[in-house]
């Protein structure tokens, strides 16, 4: 195994115990969409340009963007 | 249950599972083995019809009904969603309030990226065939990029670009494609979803049988079944009450 | 060391599952559900991966040839991915309704079922 995919596979659980401790889901949308990027650099690296490319548009672009707007509705109802 | 309780059931559920799940990982073929015996079966076969994408080949050709089981379950859910979100008697659009408009800088740099995710997005459902990519990932990126008109301008000038009615029968239309190309197999070959097209020359466009088809069925199904999607949130927040007056 | 790839996929798993039970907003907990099933797309790729192989994508460059990473399981990631993404946007979509029926999105205020 290389060192990069070591480091990248550290990046992204330390990157995912940050999404599960940001309290504000605000921020928890700006962290997911982070978390997001680093899973797409793990799957360039593990040789899965497909699933590389799904993942990039659809869990840095779309779900971030649901969870925000969702926040922004509940705190309208409010 | 008492939330002190509540924390040691947690722990200890956890722990269970962490030891168990690191018990099956210590048997498994060691991470980069080159052991792959589907990889051995699923390459040859879609070099065999013509496929250069491989990943594609498994996913429309060789294991076809499990993507249109896929498809059901997007078409399902964005159906899901629209009786979810639907507006209710209460309710009624209010304006979108003269708060700050974009940036001059992020207005440009929208009308920029739009044409190019556009093409970008269609390019990627056309080639998914021969190159990474295929319907999903290039609809997605569609719905996405049409997105990029509200972030550079106002919800006004989206709502103008995005008439509902003809994405919803867009996402109707591409899962119909995909199933009416599973009968036409049918028809030529007697299996669900067959490879009946001719499987061209390897590595260009007009290759791989009905993959690039079952691609755009895939990209107009996914892109338009998207917009939706994210039409249904964009609609909740820019909803107010009627009794109360203005939302948000 | 070889096993690291999959020890990080079942702690994503275990980090999601902790989340949603510490969590103390609906919305909260579906994010943390997403990192949850992200967990088995790094397992499934991980199963997948050899050393130095390529990606399983043949060009004009690259003969075809079994030396690849296994395409099966990103395949079956891709389906993973997209339904991963449908479900959240139903459950997004229920929070939204449970907040207009019950007025709160707390877990812990939820409690009480009702005919």
């Amino acid at each position: 195994m290389s060192v990069l995919i070591a480091v990248v596979l550290t990046l992204v659980l330390v990157c995912g115990a940050l999404v599960v401790f940001t309290g504000n889901v605000q921020r928890q949308a700006v962290t997911l969409s982070l978390y997001g990027l680093l899973m797409t650099l793990l799957f360039v690296l593990l040789s899965a340009p497909d699933v590389a490319l799904s993942q990039v548009v659809a869990g840095t672009a779309v779900v971030p963007l649901m969870v925000l707007l969702t926040y922004r509705k509940i705190r309208g109802l409010r | 249950m008492s939330r002190a309780v509540r924390w040691w059931v947690l722990g200890a559920g956890t722990a269970g599972v962490g030891l168990v799940l690191l018990l099956a990982f210590l048997q498994m073929p060691s991470f980069g083995s080159s052991h792959h015996p589907y990889r051995d079966a699923a390459v040859p076969a879609a070099v065999a019809h013509g496929t250069a994408n491989v990943v594609g080949s498994v996913t429309f050709d060789q294991r076809g009904i499990d993507t249109l089981g896929e498809e059901a379950i997007f078409f399902g859910s964005v159906l899901a969603v629209l009786v979810l979100l639907r507006p209710e008697d209460e309710e009624e659009p209010r304006p979108e309030e003269g708060s700050l408009a974009p940036l001059q800088s992020t207005r440009l740099f929208g009308y920029l990226l739009l044409p190019l995710s556009l093409i970008t997005g269609l390019d990627i459902v056309a080639h998914g065939h021969v190159t990474p990519g295929g319907g999903f990932q290039g609809g997605i990126m569609l719905a996405t990029a049409l997105h990029l008109v509200y972030v550079a301008g106002r919800y006004r000038s989206l709502e103008q670009l995005r008439p509902m009615p003809l994405f919803e029968s867009g996402e109707a239309a591409g899962v119909a494609a995909f199933t009416a190309l599973g009968f036409a197999g049918i028809a030529v070959t007697g299996s669900f979803l067959a490879n009946f097209l001719p499987y061209g020359t390897f590595g260009q466009i007009l290759s791989a049988g009905t993959v690039p088809l079952l691609n755009i069925a895939v990209g107009v199904a996914v892109g338009s079944g998207g917009i939706v999607l994210l039409g249904q949130f964009f609609t909740q927040v820019f909803l107010a009450d009627r009794e109360k007056g203005s939302g948000s | 060391m070889s096993v690291y790839a999959y020890v990080v996929a079942g702690a994503l798993l275990l980090l999601g599952a902790i989340g949603i039970a510490r969590s103390r907003d609906l919305v909260h907990a579906v994010v943390c559900l997403s990192i949850s099933q992200s967990g088995t797309y790094v397992l499934l790729l991980a199963i997948g991966y050899q050393d130095g192989a390529p990606a399983p994508v043949f060009g004009s460059t690259s003969a075809p040839t079994t030396r690849v990473v296994d395409p099966v399981v990103q395949a079956l990631t891709l389906t993973d991915i997209v339904v991963s993404a449908t479900v959240t946007a139903l459950l997004l979509a229920l929070s939204i309704q449970i907040q207009k029926r019950h007025g709160t999105v707390d877990p812990d205020e939820l409690s009480a079922l009702e005919g």
